[in-house]
Protein backbone atom coordinates (compact mmCIF):
# COMPACT_ATOMS: atom_id res chain seq x y z
CA UNK A 1 0.00 0.00 0.00
CA UNK A 2 2.79 2.53 0.62
CA UNK A 3 4.34 1.57 -2.16
CA UNK A 4 1.70 2.51 -4.37
CA UNK A 5 1.44 5.73 -2.55
CA UNK A 6 4.89 6.84 -2.89
CA UNK A 7 5.09 5.33 -6.72
CA UNK A 8 1.90 7.12 -7.74
CA UNK A 9 3.23 10.90 -5.76
CA UNK A 10 6.52 9.65 -7.76
CA UNK A 11 4.58 9.79 -10.96
CA UNK A 12 2.24 12.88 -10.43
CA UNK A 13 5.72 14.90 -9.54
CA UNK A 14 7.39 13.86 -11.91
CA UNK A 15 4.52 14.72 -14.62
CA UNK A 16 4.04 18.30 -13.21
CA UNK A 17 7.78 19.00 -13.53
CA UNK A 18 8.14 17.72 -17.03
CA UNK A 19 5.43 19.75 -18.04
CA UNK A 20 5.50 23.20 -16.00
CA UNK A 21 9.48 23.26 -14.66
CA UNK A 22 11.23 21.77 -17.46
CA UNK A 23 9.07 23.68 -20.25
CA UNK A 24 11.15 26.81 -18.73
CA UNK A 25 14.32 25.25 -18.84
CA UNK A 26 13.94 23.74 -22.47
CA UNK A 27 17.42 23.79 -24.52
CA UNK A 28 16.76 24.47 -27.93
CA UNK A 29 13.30 23.71 -27.19
CA UNK A 30 13.43 20.39 -25.77
CA UNK A 31 12.43 18.79 -22.78
CA UNK A 32 13.96 15.93 -21.08
CA UNK A 33 11.39 12.77 -20.77
CA UNK A 34 10.77 12.12 -16.96
CA UNK A 35 8.39 9.23 -17.88
CA UNK A 36 10.99 7.41 -19.59
CA UNK A 37 13.89 7.55 -16.45
CA UNK A 38 10.26 6.34 -13.92
CA UNK A 39 9.09 4.04 -16.11
CA UNK A 40 12.74 2.10 -17.23
CA UNK A 41 14.26 2.30 -13.68
CA UNK A 42 10.69 0.79 -11.79
CA UNK A 43 10.96 -1.62 -15.06
CA UNK A 44 14.56 -3.46 -14.28
CA UNK A 45 14.07 -2.67 -10.24
CA UNK A 46 10.91 -4.40 -9.92
CA UNK A 47 10.17 -6.32 -13.11
CA UNK A 48 7.29 -6.65 -15.76
CA UNK A 49 4.35 -6.36 -13.88
CA UNK A 50 5.17 -3.42 -12.36
CA UNK A 51 7.22 -1.67 -14.82
CA UNK A 52 4.45 -1.94 -17.53
CA UNK A 53 1.89 -0.81 -15.14
CA UNK A 54 3.96 2.44 -14.32
CA UNK A 55 4.34 2.72 -18.21
CA UNK A 56 0.46 2.05 -18.50
CA UNK A 57 -0.25 5.33 -16.19
CA UNK A 58 2.38 7.81 -17.22
CA UNK A 59 1.65 7.24 -21.19
CA UNK A 60 -2.29 7.99 -20.38
CA UNK A 61 -1.35 10.82 -18.19
CA UNK A 62 0.67 11.51 -21.34
CA UNK A 63 -2.28 11.15 -23.37
CA UNK A 64 -4.58 13.24 -21.80
CA UNK A 65 -2.49 16.22 -21.89
CA UNK A 66 -0.81 16.33 -25.35
CA UNK A 67 -1.86 13.17 -27.37
CA UNK A 68 -5.12 14.03 -30.41
CA UNK A 69 -6.29 10.12 -28.93
CA UNK A 70 -5.93 8.26 -25.76
CA UNK A 71 -3.62 5.47 -25.45
CA UNK A 72 -1.16 5.80 -27.98
CA UNK A 73 1.69 6.77 -25.52
CA UNK A 74 -0.13 4.48 -22.98
CA UNK A 75 0.79 1.48 -25.23
CA UNK A 76 4.50 2.67 -25.97
CA UNK A 77 5.28 3.26 -22.18
CA UNK A 78 3.69 -0.12 -21.59
CA UNK A 79 5.74 -2.07 -23.66
CA UNK A 80 8.82 -0.03 -22.42
CA UNK A 81 8.62 -0.57 -19.22
CA UNK A 82 7.83 -4.40 -19.73
CA UNK A 83 10.96 -4.87 -21.92
CA UNK A 84 12.81 -2.77 -18.90
CA UNK A 85 11.27 -5.76 -16.62
CA UNK A 86 12.82 -8.20 -18.40
CA UNK A 87 16.21 -6.65 -17.28
CA UNK A 88 15.37 -6.70 -13.55
CA UNK A 89 17.14 -10.24 -13.69
CA UNK A 90 20.64 -9.48 -14.44
CA UNK A 91 19.84 -5.60 -12.35
CA UNK A 92 22.55 -4.94 -9.24
CA UNK A 93 21.87 -1.83 -7.27
CA UNK A 94 25.97 -0.90 -7.27
CA UNK A 95 25.81 -0.91 -11.02
CA UNK A 96 24.98 2.41 -12.67
CA UNK A 97 26.02 1.27 -16.07
CA UNK A 98 23.48 -0.65 -16.88
CA UNK A 99 20.63 1.39 -15.75
CA UNK A 100 21.87 4.74 -17.46
CA UNK A 101 22.21 2.10 -21.02
CA UNK A 102 18.66 1.00 -20.17
CA UNK A 103 17.38 4.41 -19.67
CA UNK A 104 18.64 5.68 -23.11
CA UNK A 105 17.91 2.75 -25.43
CA UNK A 106 14.40 3.55 -24.12
CA UNK A 107 14.49 6.90 -24.97
CA UNK A 108 15.82 6.70 -28.18
CA UNK A 109 13.43 3.66 -28.91
CA UNK A 110 10.68 5.75 -27.40
CA UNK A 111 11.67 8.67 -29.70
CA UNK A 112 12.30 6.49 -32.89
CA UNK A 113 8.81 4.99 -32.14
CA UNK A 114 7.20 8.48 -32.11
CA UNK A 115 8.72 9.76 -35.24
CA UNK A 116 7.49 6.72 -37.15
CA UNK A 117 3.62 6.64 -36.41
CA UNK A 118 3.43 10.35 -35.83
CA UNK A 119 5.33 11.67 -38.58
CA UNK A 120 6.65 8.99 -40.99
CA UNK A 121 3.03 7.87 -41.77
CA UNK A 122 2.45 11.86 -42.60
CA UNK A 123 5.07 11.87 -45.08
CA UNK A 124 7.67 13.64 -43.03
CA UNK A 125 10.91 11.39 -44.58
CA UNK A 126 13.51 13.59 -42.95
CA UNK A 127 14.60 11.40 -40.44
CA UNK A 128 18.51 12.66 -40.17
CA UNK A 129 16.85 16.33 -38.93
CA UNK A 130 14.57 14.65 -36.72
CA UNK A 131 17.03 12.06 -34.80
CA UNK A 132 19.56 15.24 -34.63
CA UNK A 133 17.29 17.57 -33.26
CA UNK A 134 14.46 16.12 -31.46
CA UNK A 135 15.34 12.69 -30.59
CA UNK A 136 19.13 12.72 -29.58
CA UNK A 137 19.24 15.74 -27.76
CA UNK A 138 15.90 14.63 -25.70
CA UNK A 139 18.15 11.54 -24.99
CA UNK A 140 20.68 13.40 -24.09
CA UNK A 141 18.90 15.67 -20.93
CA UNK A 142 16.91 12.61 -19.77
CA UNK A 143 20.37 10.96 -18.85
CA UNK A 144 21.84 14.12 -17.50
CA UNK A 145 18.19 14.77 -15.49
CA UNK A 146 18.82 10.69 -15.01
CA UNK A 147 22.17 11.07 -12.78
CA UNK A 148 19.83 13.53 -10.57
CA UNK A 149 16.42 11.35 -10.42
CA UNK A 150 17.83 7.57 -10.55
CA UNK A 151 19.54 7.76 -6.98
CA UNK A 152 16.98 8.86 -5.20
CA UNK A 153 14.51 6.42 -7.29
CA UNK A 154 16.92 3.57 -6.19
CA UNK A 155 17.26 5.29 -2.43
CA UNK A 156 13.38 5.44 -2.28
CA UNK A 157 12.79 1.41 -3.65
CA UNK A 158 15.77 0.46 -1.44
CA UNK A 159 14.29 1.67 1.56
CA UNK A 160 10.43 0.41 0.49
CA UNK A 161 12.25 -2.66 -0.21
CA UNK A 162 14.01 -3.12 3.46
CA UNK A 163 10.43 -2.04 4.57
CA UNK A 164 9.14 -4.56 3.09
CA UNK A 165 11.33 -7.31 4.12
CA UNK A 166 10.52 -7.08 7.45
CA UNK A 167 7.20 -7.06 7.56
CA UNK A 168 7.25 -10.36 5.89
CA UNK A 169 9.14 -11.77 8.25
CA UNK A 170 7.47 -9.89 11.24
CA UNK A 171 4.48 -12.23 9.68
CA UNK A 172 6.22 -15.84 9.26
CA UNK B 1 -5.56 -24.97 -11.96
CA UNK B 2 -5.86 -22.34 -14.94
CA UNK B 3 -2.68 -20.87 -16.19
CA UNK B 4 -4.12 -17.54 -16.55
CA UNK B 5 -5.10 -17.13 -12.78
CA UNK B 6 -2.42 -18.78 -10.36
CA UNK B 7 -2.98 -18.72 -6.57
CA UNK B 8 -0.78 -17.34 -4.83
CA UNK B 9 -0.70 -17.60 -0.98
CA UNK B 10 -4.24 -15.50 -0.53
CA UNK B 11 -4.43 -13.21 -3.36
CA UNK B 12 -5.22 -13.99 -6.67
CA UNK B 13 -2.26 -13.14 -9.51
CA UNK B 14 -1.93 -12.54 -13.20
CA UNK B 15 1.21 -13.35 -15.07
CA UNK B 16 2.99 -10.20 -16.44
CA UNK B 17 2.61 -11.02 -19.63
CA UNK B 18 -1.24 -11.91 -19.56
CA UNK B 19 -1.73 -7.98 -17.98
CA UNK B 20 0.16 -7.39 -20.37
CA UNK B 21 -1.94 -8.68 -23.68
CA UNK B 22 -5.02 -7.38 -21.54
CA UNK B 23 -4.03 -3.97 -21.26
CA UNK B 24 -2.68 -3.79 -25.14
CA UNK B 25 -6.31 -4.75 -26.11
CA UNK B 26 -7.90 -2.06 -23.72
CA UNK B 27 -5.02 0.72 -25.58
CA UNK B 28 -6.21 -0.10 -28.97
CA UNK B 29 -9.62 -0.09 -28.05
CA UNK B 30 -9.45 3.21 -26.67
CA UNK B 31 -7.78 4.92 -29.27
CA UNK B 32 -9.97 3.29 -32.09
CA UNK B 33 -12.72 4.66 -29.81
CA UNK B 34 -11.59 8.39 -29.31
CA UNK B 35 -9.98 8.51 -32.59
CA UNK B 36 -14.21 9.02 -33.40
CA UNK B 37 -15.90 10.05 -30.27
CA UNK B 38 -14.56 11.60 -27.21
CA UNK B 39 -16.20 9.24 -25.04
CA UNK B 40 -13.49 8.80 -22.21
CA UNK B 41 -12.01 12.00 -22.79
CA UNK B 42 -14.75 13.75 -20.04
CA UNK B 43 -13.95 11.81 -17.58
CA UNK B 44 -10.65 11.28 -17.81
CA UNK B 45 -10.48 15.23 -18.54
CA UNK B 46 -12.45 15.50 -15.05
CA UNK B 47 -10.25 13.29 -12.71
CA UNK B 48 -6.55 14.98 -14.55
CA UNK B 49 -8.45 18.90 -13.72
CA UNK B 50 -9.00 17.79 -10.40
CA UNK B 51 -5.93 16.22 -9.33
CA UNK B 52 -2.70 17.94 -11.69
CA UNK B 53 -4.02 21.02 -12.80
CA UNK B 54 -3.92 22.83 -9.40
CA UNK B 55 -0.15 22.19 -8.94
CA UNK B 56 0.18 23.20 -11.93
CA UNK B 57 -1.46 26.18 -11.67
CA UNK B 58 0.61 27.18 -8.53
CA UNK B 59 4.24 26.03 -10.28
CA UNK B 60 3.04 28.43 -12.82
CA UNK B 61 2.21 31.12 -10.73
CA UNK B 62 5.48 30.82 -8.46
CA UNK B 63 7.86 30.18 -11.57
CA UNK B 64 6.07 33.51 -13.35
CA UNK B 65 7.11 35.42 -9.94
CA UNK B 66 10.47 34.29 -9.53
CA UNK B 67 11.18 35.32 -13.31
CA UNK B 68 9.51 38.31 -13.11
CA UNK B 69 11.20 39.33 -9.79
CA UNK B 70 14.79 38.55 -11.60
CA UNK B 71 13.40 40.28 -14.45
CA UNK B 72 12.72 43.62 -12.73
CA UNK B 73 16.69 43.20 -11.44
CA UNK B 74 18.01 43.35 -14.71
CA UNK B 75 15.27 45.36 -16.35
CA UNK B 76 15.28 48.79 -14.58
CA UNK B 77 18.40 50.21 -16.21
CA UNK B 78 17.31 49.09 -19.74
CA UNK B 79 13.62 50.47 -18.70
CA UNK B 80 14.71 54.22 -17.74
CA UNK B 81 16.55 54.62 -21.41
CA UNK B 82 13.00 52.96 -22.96
CA UNK B 83 10.75 55.24 -20.85
CA UNK B 84 12.35 58.22 -22.68
CA UNK B 85 12.02 56.72 -26.19
CA UNK B 86 8.34 55.54 -25.57
CA UNK B 87 7.49 59.32 -23.92
CA UNK B 88 9.03 60.59 -27.65
CA UNK B 89 7.19 57.97 -29.24
CA UNK B 90 4.06 58.69 -27.37
CA UNK B 91 4.27 62.50 -28.34
CA UNK B 92 4.68 61.18 -32.07
CA UNK B 93 1.74 58.68 -31.97
CA UNK B 94 -0.87 61.29 -30.33
CA UNK B 95 -0.62 63.53 -33.17
CA UNK B 96 -0.74 60.55 -35.71
CA UNK B 97 -4.28 59.22 -33.59
CA UNK B 98 -5.70 62.82 -33.95
CA UNK B 99 -5.02 62.18 -38.00
CA UNK B 100 -6.19 58.93 -37.54
CA UNK B 101 -9.28 59.48 -35.46
CA UNK B 102 -10.14 62.46 -38.19
CA UNK B 103 -10.26 59.40 -40.83
CA UNK B 104 -12.09 57.42 -39.17
CA UNK B 105 -14.63 59.83 -38.32
CA UNK B 106 -14.51 60.09 -42.33
CA UNK B 107 -14.72 56.37 -43.03
CA UNK B 108 -18.13 55.98 -40.83
CA UNK B 109 -19.48 58.58 -42.73
CA UNK B 110 -18.66 56.89 -45.88
CA UNK B 111 -19.70 53.69 -44.26
CA UNK B 112 -23.15 55.03 -43.93
CA UNK B 113 -23.49 56.42 -46.99
CA UNK B 114 -23.03 52.80 -48.55
CA UNK B 115 -24.98 51.16 -45.68
CA UNK B 116 -22.05 49.18 -45.36
CA UNK B 117 -21.80 48.13 -41.20
CA UNK B 118 -19.01 46.73 -39.62
CA UNK B 119 -18.50 43.46 -41.26
CA UNK B 120 -17.50 41.25 -38.36
CA UNK B 121 -18.92 42.25 -35.18
CA UNK B 122 -16.38 42.71 -31.83
CA UNK B 123 -16.06 38.96 -30.63
CA UNK B 124 -16.48 37.88 -27.25
CA UNK B 125 -13.28 37.18 -25.38
CA UNK B 126 -12.10 35.94 -22.03
CA UNK B 127 -8.46 35.80 -20.92
CA UNK B 128 -6.52 32.77 -19.61
CA UNK B 129 -3.24 32.07 -18.66
CA UNK B 130 -0.83 29.25 -19.63
CA UNK B 131 -0.09 27.11 -17.13
CA UNK B 132 1.95 23.66 -18.55
CA UNK B 133 2.86 22.89 -21.96
CA UNK B 134 3.52 19.43 -23.79
CA UNK B 135 5.21 16.73 -22.42
CA UNK B 136 6.98 15.19 -25.35
CA UNK B 137 8.69 17.23 -28.07
CA UNK B 138 6.92 16.27 -30.93
CA UNK B 139 3.99 18.58 -31.03
CA UNK B 140 3.25 21.85 -29.66
CA UNK B 141 0.29 22.70 -27.38
CA UNK B 142 -0.25 23.87 -24.11
CA UNK B 143 -2.57 23.82 -21.00
CA UNK B 144 -4.54 26.77 -19.92
CA UNK B 145 -6.20 27.82 -17.00
CA UNK B 146 -9.68 28.01 -17.95
CA UNK B 147 -12.21 24.99 -18.83
CA UNK B 148 -16.09 23.96 -19.52
CA UNK B 149 -17.03 26.32 -16.16
CA UNK B 150 -15.59 29.23 -17.78
CA UNK B 151 -17.86 28.58 -20.89
CA UNK B 152 -14.75 27.19 -22.89
CA UNK B 153 -15.22 24.57 -25.36
CA UNK B 154 -13.60 22.22 -28.62
CA UNK B 155 -12.83 24.09 -31.63
CA UNK B 156 -12.79 27.97 -29.99
CA UNK B 157 -10.14 30.02 -31.49
CA UNK B 158 -7.18 31.64 -29.34
CA UNK B 159 -5.59 34.52 -29.72
CA UNK B 160 -2.52 36.53 -28.40
CA UNK B 161 -0.80 40.10 -29.27
CA UNK B 162 -3.50 40.60 -31.90
CA UNK B 163 -2.70 37.34 -33.66
CA UNK B 164 -3.78 33.96 -34.23
CA UNK B 165 -2.34 31.29 -31.52
CA UNK B 166 -4.75 28.26 -32.17
CA UNK B 167 -7.77 26.48 -31.16
CA UNK B 168 -9.00 24.19 -28.18
CA UNK B 169 -8.75 20.69 -28.64
CA UNK B 170 -9.70 19.34 -25.40
CA UNK B 171 -11.73 20.65 -22.48
CA UNK B 172 -12.37 19.60 -18.63
CA UNK B 173 -13.65 21.43 -16.37
CA UNK B 174 -11.30 23.93 -15.03
CA UNK B 175 -8.42 23.30 -18.02
CA UNK B 176 -8.50 22.84 -21.58
CA UNK B 177 -5.65 22.30 -24.05
CA UNK B 178 -4.94 24.07 -26.57
CA UNK B 179 -2.60 23.28 -29.92
CA UNK B 180 -0.77 25.98 -31.60
CA UNK B 181 -0.92 26.86 -35.29
CA UNK B 182 2.96 25.95 -35.16
CA UNK B 183 2.25 22.13 -34.20
CA UNK B 184 3.09 19.95 -36.36
CA UNK B 185 -0.04 18.37 -37.22
CA UNK B 186 -1.84 21.71 -37.42
CA UNK B 187 -3.49 22.64 -40.46
CA UNK B 188 -4.85 26.31 -40.78
CA UNK B 189 -7.03 27.52 -44.21
CA UNK B 190 -6.01 31.01 -44.83
CA UNK B 191 -6.36 33.65 -47.49
CA UNK B 192 -4.30 36.99 -48.43
CA UNK B 193 -5.34 40.07 -47.08
CA UNK B 194 -5.08 42.54 -49.86
CA UNK B 195 -6.09 39.97 -52.89
CA UNK B 196 -8.09 37.07 -50.76
CA UNK B 197 -6.60 34.06 -52.32
CA UNK B 198 -6.76 31.18 -50.63
CA UNK B 199 -4.06 29.23 -49.29
CA UNK B 200 -3.44 26.60 -46.32
CA UNK B 201 -0.70 27.07 -43.27
CA UNK B 202 0.78 24.39 -41.65
CA UNK B 203 2.52 23.91 -39.00
CA UNK B 204 6.63 22.06 -39.25
CA UNK B 205 8.48 21.16 -36.34
CA UNK B 206 11.48 21.48 -38.79
CA UNK B 207 10.67 24.93 -39.36
CA UNK B 208 9.74 25.69 -35.65
CA UNK B 209 13.56 26.79 -34.96
CA UNK B 210 13.46 29.30 -37.74
CA UNK B 211 10.36 30.85 -36.58
CA UNK B 212 8.33 30.20 -39.62
CA UNK B 213 5.40 27.77 -40.88
CA UNK B 214 4.54 26.99 -44.13
CA UNK B 215 1.42 27.88 -46.63
CA UNK B 216 1.11 25.83 -49.75
CA UNK B 217 -1.48 25.80 -52.34
CA UNK B 218 -1.76 29.50 -52.83
CA UNK B 219 -3.47 29.91 -56.35
CA UNK B 220 -2.11 33.55 -57.66
CA UNK B 221 -1.94 33.65 -61.33
CA UNK B 222 -1.98 37.20 -61.16
CA UNK B 223 1.36 37.43 -59.21
CA UNK B 224 0.00 39.82 -57.15
CA UNK B 225 0.83 38.14 -53.80
CA UNK B 226 4.02 39.87 -52.62
CA UNK B 227 6.64 39.08 -49.79
CA UNK B 228 5.33 40.85 -46.31
CA UNK B 229 1.50 40.51 -47.44
CA UNK B 230 -0.75 39.52 -44.23
CA UNK B 231 -2.17 36.77 -44.25
CA UNK B 232 -5.50 36.16 -41.85
CA UNK B 233 -7.97 33.16 -41.42
CA UNK B 234 -10.24 32.66 -44.64
CA UNK B 235 -13.80 32.62 -44.51
CA UNK B 236 -14.10 29.45 -45.71
CA UNK B 237 -12.40 27.59 -42.69
CA UNK B 238 -14.52 25.89 -40.43
CA UNK B 239 -12.85 26.12 -37.47
CA UNK B 240 -11.65 29.29 -37.62
CA UNK B 241 -13.41 32.83 -37.21
CA UNK B 242 -12.25 34.72 -40.98
CA UNK B 243 -10.18 37.57 -40.79
CA UNK B 244 -7.96 36.53 -37.76
CA UNK B 245 -4.56 38.06 -38.28
CA UNK B 246 -2.17 34.44 -38.86
CA UNK B 247 1.10 36.18 -40.05
CA UNK B 248 3.31 37.98 -42.90
CA UNK B 249 4.33 36.14 -46.13
CA UNK B 250 8.37 35.62 -45.34
CA UNK B 251 9.59 33.65 -48.69
CA UNK B 252 7.37 32.67 -52.07
CA UNK B 253 8.07 29.68 -54.04
CA UNK B 254 6.21 28.93 -57.01
CA UNK B 255 5.42 24.75 -56.80
CA UNK B 256 6.88 22.32 -59.47
CA UNK B 257 3.50 22.12 -61.10
CA UNK B 258 3.67 25.80 -61.87
CA UNK B 259 -0.03 26.44 -60.48
CA UNK B 260 0.53 26.88 -57.44
CA UNK B 261 2.94 28.48 -54.88
CA UNK B 262 4.15 27.61 -51.24
CA UNK B 263 6.78 29.16 -48.96
CA UNK B 264 6.66 30.65 -45.60
CA UNK B 265 5.10 32.86 -43.29
CA UNK B 266 6.28 34.63 -39.98
CA UNK B 267 3.57 33.99 -37.73
CA UNK B 268 2.34 37.64 -35.77
CA UNK B 269 2.75 35.79 -32.89
CA UNK B 270 6.00 34.76 -30.29
CA UNK B 271 5.49 31.50 -29.79
CA UNK B 272 8.77 31.43 -27.29
CA UNK B 273 7.14 34.07 -24.61
CA UNK B 274 3.76 33.25 -24.59
CA UNK B 275 2.03 33.90 -20.77
CA UNK B 276 -1.97 34.57 -21.36
CA UNK B 277 -3.68 34.46 -24.09
CA UNK B 278 -7.54 35.56 -25.33
CA UNK B 279 -10.23 32.71 -26.06
CA UNK B 280 -12.94 33.89 -28.46
CA UNK B 281 -15.90 32.15 -26.94
CA UNK B 282 -17.96 32.45 -30.51
CA UNK B 283 -18.07 29.55 -32.43
CA UNK B 284 -17.80 29.77 -36.47
CA UNK B 285 -20.74 27.39 -36.39
CA UNK B 286 -22.96 29.71 -34.29
CA UNK B 287 -22.14 32.54 -36.65
CA UNK B 288 -22.80 30.47 -39.63
CA UNK B 289 -26.48 29.82 -37.73
CA UNK B 290 -27.49 33.04 -37.43
CA UNK B 291 -26.04 34.36 -41.07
Amino acid sequence: MLRKIIVTVFIFVCFILQCSVFSNLAFAGIIPNLMIILTSSFGFMRGEEEGLLIGFVCGLLCDVFSGDFLGFYALIMMYIGYLNGKFSRIFYPEDIKLPLALIVVSDISYGVLCYSLLFLLRGRLNFPYYFTRVILPEALYTIVITMFLYPLILTVNQKLEAKEKRSAQKFV
Amino acid sequence: MSPVIKRKGERFTIPSKYLLFILTILCITMMLVTFGTNVFNRPFNRVVGYVVIPFQQGIAKTGEWISNRSDELVQIRMLLDENAKLKEEVAALTEENTILQQDKYELNKLRKLVELDEQYGEYEKVGARIISRDSSNWYSSFIIDKGSNDGLADDMNVIAEGGLVGRITSVGPNWSRVTSIISDNSNVSAMTLATEDNLIVSGDLQLMAEGVITFTKLVDSKNAVMEGDKIVTSNISDKYLPNILIGYINTINRDANNLTKSGYITPAVDFEHLGEVLVITDLKQQIDEES
